[in-house]
């Protein structure tokens, strides 16, 4: 599963920087109504990073399927594909110091153009699409950069309040270089009045943090008679310099 | 004015939702084709050094309900100590141990197994040495953002009572949540979201 680093990429080795805890959601957010029962209630423990933290599963080229970064494809029959609006969904992956963070796996799920998901806990009206399955997954480039082809995802009805949409989105799940950089996220749509309505969004409380989560159409990306493209960024935490670092004797 | 930090935000994380396992364990949610396995179901192999293990446990919510639909990942290093990875400088693990683990809560008993070794002990920053130890994270609906504990491993009474992180918990019945206890080669990890035997969860 490990592939060796590039040569101009020397291994991450330092501790990352502290967790901005109220830019992201807290645990206990009553208006999502799951999160009552499955919130943490008592202090989290606070320590520096050990080795345990700064390092994390590194996957290589070997296991990205050539449709991986197509959910148009991926699940269709031969000669068909799935319906929806054709998207790009393009963007990097940097860190809180802004530099690039190469060779990472970034996985993706979504519901249908209809706002139907795959999975037998599945309980909307909306029709399945046979020929869509909903997930992908793409390594990042040396530049940080990552696309996949997908179509749009719709909103859908759940069971929260009576009247509660989820805006039209995109599960992300990420991994940086160390095991703390862990993140899953979702990404909105630039324009989609559903999502200052959405209690999931509401779990956080910054209106720029959800901006971060907010993709923007991208017209210089889009292919003309082809697909619109949404530019997504992820931010994963920044690793400290090790140079000042105290090491210990002989290593 | 003084110069400018020019820093960026962490992407602020929102809950993986009930349909995690469509992105992360496609082929167990009836997703076939896609994807020819689902990453992290296996961690080692017939040349794998070090004592094997398995790790059980299951996630309860506030009324001691198991959830049935999280995703558990685990994370280790190798018999010797060492971390698969470019980020361990001491040296190099034993390629036939990946480190890494993913395994979807059972739909009915909510169980989750992972088949490993015991893990060697690392180093704390200062040089002290820390117990054997297993790190988690946990995400599932209504978790808005992923939960980081660790298993450490009961019988190991004198590596824990010099263990750093599990010296900083106070209370020793706090301590305990992080113990895994054994029955033959298997661990057994209970993990509590709330209530009076809550998990210590890690803000790292």
């Amino acid at each position: 599963m490990t592939d060796t680093p590039a040569p101009n990429h020397p291994p991450e080795t330092g501790a990352f920087f502290a967790r901005d805890r109220l830019w992201h959601p807290a645990a206990y957010t009553p208006g999502y109504k799951t999160s009552v029962l499955r919130s943490p209630q008592k202090a989290l423990l606070s320590f520096g990073n050990t080795l345990s933290e700064i390092t994390g599963p590194v996957f290589g080229h070997s296991i990205i399927g050539e449709l991986d970064n197509d959910l148009i494809h991926n699940f269709a029959q031969p000669g068909e594909a799935a319906i929806g609006p054709r998207i790009i969904v393009h963007g990097r992956v940097l860190d809180e110091l802004a530099r690039p963070v190469p060779n990472v796996l970034i996985e993706f799920w979504q519901a249908n153009a209809g706002g139907r998901y795959r999975h037998k806990k599945e309980g909307y009206l909306a029709a399945l699409d046979p020929n869509f399955g909903g997930c992908g997954r793409v390594l990042t480039a040396a530049d940080g950069s990552y696309a996949f082809r997908t179509i749009k995802p719709g909103p859908y009805p759940w069971p929260n309040g009576v009247n509660d949409w989820r805006p039209a989105h995109i599960h992300f799940s990420v991994f940086g270089s160390g095991f703390a950089q862990r993140l899953i996220t979702q990404m909105y749509f630039e324009g989609d009045p559903l999502i200052p309505l959405c209690p999931i969004v509401r779990t956080i409380n910054d209106p720029a943090a959800i901006e971060q989560l907010t993709a923007v159409l991208d017209m210089n990306a889009t292919i003309p008679m082809d697909a619109t493209a949404w530019k997504f960024d992820i931010v994963l935490r920044g690793r400290r310099s090790t140079l000042f670092e105290n090491r210990l004797e002989g290593n | 004015m003084p110069q400018t930090l020019t820093t960026l935000k962490e992407t602020p994380s929102q809950t993986g939702g009930p349909y995690v396992h469509i992105g992360m364990t496609p082929n167990f949610c009836g997703i076939g084709g896609v994807f020819p396995a689902d990453l992290g179901t296996s961690m080692v192999n017939a040349k794998t050094k070090g004592e094997r293990l398995t790790i059980v446990g299951r996630v309860f919510d506030g009324l001691d309900t198991p959830l049935r639909d999280c995703v558990v990942e685990i994370w280790q290093p190798d018999a010797e100590g060492l971390f698969p990875g470019p980020s361990e400088w001491r040296g190099t693990a034993d390629a036939n141990f990946t480190g890494w683990g993913r395994c979807p809560a059972d739909a009915e008993s909510g169980e989750f197994r992972f088949e490993t070794i015991k893990p060697g002990r690392v180093p704390f920053p200062d040089g002290r040495l820390q117990a054997p130890h297993i790190s988690f994270w946990i995400v599932a609906r209504g978790i808005n953002l992923g939960l980081n504990t660790r298993l450490y491993f009961a019988d190991e009474t004198a590596t824990n009572a010099e263990d750093p992180i599990l010296r900083r918990i106070e209370h020793g019945a706090r301590r305990d949540t992080l113990l895994g206890t054994r029955q033959g080669n298997v661990y057994r990890f209970d993990i509590h979201l709330q209530g009076a035997q809550e998990t210590v969860f890690f803000d790292i």
